[in-house]
């Protein structure tokens, strides 16, 4: 009986297009690595001083949050666009909840954000929903809630515990930047080594393959809305301990940044295909752009508005996406058979 | 299974409809495409839920909710489409949902090791770390069947599992079907081709409209008798030879296509061919020789690099299907799911596309002329729909052929290009289109037909030229076209053939 051996990639183009893959996943990572080494260049001992490293994890650890939350989802080939006003929700709710102490206060912020995230992934999966549309209006009707209770202005923190968890650091870094860390390793682990990790992928590379292996689709998609919910609510927590409040633009955008870092760090857009950590890199990629742009406009020599900051972020994202296409034209190529 | 009773809005598609496996048993389950087979096997694997009817599954009445319960009964299903994660690894993809663990955690070495051994057991040597895409169709398929078979399955349903594997693949499946019947596993097996079923089954399940119409021992029942009973009727005379009539005629005329030496990458490597008008002239090749290849390069889909083509002896540069179709050649492609059909629109709009710019009035498309086009072809070649704004996807698959070929006959094509066109449809409409193709070449359409079945070509063709590794190594007319002559050319010039290395390896692919 004769023996089948298949080499893939045996091929000059299977080569190029694992040189495109190791690009397209590692490529943020490189151009992180340039990004630091210029600014600890340029900038010398200003840019890396504790302080720059404290506050720039502590910003971004809200993004990083909803940014983690949104690689699941991308990854099962849906998306959220809640994000952003769900984090207002969770900031609001839990300064109101928070005259009651700081744990109750952070915990209801949660809550809140896995709520209306429960509620994204009912309407999805029960009522077979476009997460599109579905979350298109969570944005929308979460927001106009949000305000409401906020009484559609700044709601305002009471002194005491809360703001202090904003600004507690342990070893030298913000809560929230190790809460962020924690969280990216947690989810790395979760999708590599749990069944659950493996059907998110599943479902996003082919939804009926997976639902004819009898994997619990529905229950899996409505898992990552739940979780992206609770992560958005958690962010918003920390924007308001960091603040010490909300205001009504709270959280304008938001989905969109972590869209970008999601994109940014190599998860396919259309899902099956997709890394955590390469995600952090993204956001953390993304806002020291912005870092960057303060720092050159404190030396002073030039002035780049911050406007500029979104031109910077936006080529970035296109050239990211047009890699991704060229390979996804390239296995197109090579998985035709005759 | 008894008395089952299933219906998609109003129309049955199964009725009364009864089926019977033993233990260790090979049984086939036949019928043309909408008979109702599909439908069946769903409900017994808990897609779809039953109107009415018991089953029973190992001595106990069952009604698996979902496909995940009927997996975890016993019961595994390999689907006529590979339903595979493409991004995902071939260990991943035989493991999906049953990932060993070690403390709570994928245990990755275990599951490589375990899917290596499972695929080896298939003759099937692969990286299982890589991702599924990366690999041909027929190990995608063996991978499935290695799901399955990790399942510790007491009845494996295959439903059309041949239809992408070459020879010595089919060969290597029907061992392992046989090892599984020694080991008192049972099988259902789904196939349009006699061969097979004669090969490995033992008994056979004949359904039609949605009934079961005989149950047999398979060594109880000849061909013509199992044919007749999928086709319910007596089988008309095969198709006349009338190229023996026509065949004088036919050579004086001028050719309507010219191809000489077309060259494109690794995949073309010097094909030269002519069609007359009212010629059907078949294309034959392995697979991997360069047939799809060479239709697409004509049609400008990927236009060669070198050679020519000349329409009416004028030479053209074709550097797009646009191009091709402004010099009347149509073509309709082997994928029709993928590359002809728009599965949510209407037979009316799907066989007008291609008519649409000549439909215009004022920029807008005049309704009443396009309806009396396509009246004209739904009668002309008998296309079953219940009205032209039936969505193309409720269709079966001959009829969604028959609506392809009707978008291209209403733009008048001088030259038809048709790529496996009977390829995944039941027999009857196997007959209506190939009978179809030979009255449109009596009308003076030139046709270039491919075909994998040698029967096909044999059959239709007045001239076959043969492919080669990517070059026309040989052409055939009138009588010389036979079984023999065909593969003699196949293989001309060729080592050792019998092995059939092309299209067991991607690398080798064009």
């Amino acid at each position: 009986m004769t023996t089948t051996v298949e080499v893939p990639g045996g091929t000059s183009r299977g080569r190029r297009v694992r040189a495109g893959l190791l690009l397209q996943r590692q490529g943020a990572l490189f151009a992180l690595v340039l990004l630091l080494a210029f600014g600890a260049a340029r900038y010398g001992s200003n840019f890396a001083t504790g302080y720059n490293l404290s506050s720039f994890t502590g910003d971004t650890a809200k993004y990083g949050l909803v940014a983690l939350g949104m690689t699941f989802v991308i990854m099962t080939g849906g998306i959220d666009l809640s994000v952003g006003s769900v984090a207002a929700l969770g900031g609001v709710v839990a300064i109101k909840v928070s005259e009651h102490g700081l744990l109750p206060g952070l915990l209801a912020g949660v809550a809140a954000g896995a709520a209306v995230g429960a509620l994204n992934g009912v309407l999805i999966t029960r009522l077979k929903l476009q997460p599109f549309i579905v979350t298109l209006a969570t944005l929308l009707a979460v927001r106009g809630l949000a305000l409401n209770l906020a009484g559609a202005r700044a709601s305002v923190a009471a002194p005491g515990g809360f703001q202090k968890l904003g600004n507690w650091s342990l070893l030298g870094l913000p809560v929230a930047a190790e809460a962020m860390f924690l969280a990216f390793l947690l989810g790395a682990a979760a999708l590599h080594f749990t069944p659950w990790g493996r059907q998110v992928l599943a479902i996003g590379g082919n939804v009926d393959a997976a639902r004819l292996m009898g994997l619990p689709v529905a229950r899996t998609t409505f898992s990552v809305y739940l979780l992206s919910g609770a992560l958005a609510g958690c962010a918003g927590v920390f924007l308001g301990s960091q603040n010490g409040s909300v205001d009504t633009a709270a959280g304008l955008g938001w989905e969109l940044t972590a869209i970008a870092a999601v994109v940014v760090g190599g998860t396919l857009l259309t899902g099956g295909v997709g890394s955590v950590l390469s995600t952090l890199v993204g956001v953390l990629l993304l806002q020291l752009i912005f870092n960057l742009i303060v720092f050159e406009n404190g030396e002073g020599s030039i002035t780049i508005s911050s406007y500029w900051e979104s031109v910077i972020r936006g080529a970035f994202l296109l050239v990211v996406v047009l890699l991704q296409v060229r390979l996804v034209r390239r296995r197109n190529a090579t998985g035709r058979t005759t | 299974m008894q008395g089952i009773n299933k219906s998609f809005v109003g129309v049955p598609a199964l009725r009364e409809a009864h089926f019977e496996v033993a233990h260790g048993e090979v049984h086939a389950l036949i019928g043309q495409n909408g008979a109702g087979k599909s439908t069946l096997i769903k409900v017994l694997t808990g897609v779809y839920a039953k109107d009415s009817g018991h089953i029973e599954f190992d001595g106990r009445e069952v009604a698996f909710p979902s496909p995940h319960a009927a997996q975890l009964a016993g019961l595994s299903t390999i689907y006529q489409e590979v339903n595979l994660v493409p991004f995902r690894s071939v260990a991943e993809n035989v493991f999906l949902n049953r990932e060993p663990k070690r403390f709570g955690l994928i245990d990755w070495g275990r599951m490589n090791r375990e899917a290596s051994a499972l695929l080896h057991r298939l003759d099937i040597n692969v990286d299982v770390t890589r991702p599924i895409y990366e690999y041909s169709i027929a190990t995608q398929q063996m991978t499935a069947l290695a799901r399955a078979l990790s399942t510790e399955a007491k009845l494996v349903i295959m439903d059309e599992p041949t239809s992408a594997l070459a020879e010595q693949e089919v060969q290597t499946l029907f061992r392992v079907i046989r090892q599984l019947k020694s080991e008192g596993i049972s099988v259902v097996f789904v196939s349009h081709r006699l061969d097979e079923l004669y090969a490995v089954c033992d008994r056979v399940t004949v359904m039609r409209d949605g009934r079961t119409i005989e149950v047999r021992p398979m060594s109880d029942i000849s061909r013509y008798e199992l044919v007749s009973k999928m086709l319910g009727r007596e089988l008309a005379e095969e198709l006349s030879h009338r190229r023996a009539d026509d065949g004088g005629a036919v050579p004086d005329r001028r050719p309507v296509l010219e191809a000489t030496d077309l060259r494109r990458g690794r995949a073309l490597d010097g094909v030269s061919l002519s069609i007359r008008s009212g010629e059907i002239v078949g294309l034959a090749g392995l697979l991997g020789s360069g047939r799809s290849e060479t239709a697409r390069a004509i049609f400008g889909a990927d236009p060669p690099d070198s050679g020519t083509v000349a329409i009416d002896g004028t030479p053209l540069h074709l550097r797009s299907p646009k191009d091709a179709v402004a010099h009347k050649i149509g073509f309709a492609p082997e994928d029709r799911k993928t590359e002809g059909i728009i599965p949510q629109l209407s037979v009316r709009e799907n066989l007008t596309l291609a008519l649409l710019p000549h439909l215009r009035r004022h920029g807008i498309v005049d309704g009443r002329r396009q309806a009396e086009t396509v009246d004209r072809f739904i009668t002309a070649i008998g296309i079953k729909c219940s009205s032209p704004d039936q969505p193309i996807r409720e269709l079966s698959g001959g009829n969604q052929q028959k609506v392809l070929l009707a978008r291209w006959l209403c733009t008048n094509p001088k030259l038809l290009i048709l790529d496996e066109p009977t390829r995944g449809i039941d027999v009857g409409a196997k007959r209506d289109i190939q009978v179809l193709i030979r009255q449109l070449a009596d009308e003076g359409l030139a046709v270039l037909l491919i075909s994998s079945e040698l029967e096909e070509i044999i059959a239709d063709s007045d001239r076959v030229v043969t492919l080669r590794d990517g070059r026309s190594v040989a052409e055939l007319t009138g009588d010389q076209i036979s079984e023999d002559a065909l593969m003699q050319a196949m293989a001309t010039g060729a080592a050792a053939d019998d092995a059939g290395p092309d299209g067991t390896s991607s690398g080798s692919r064009a």
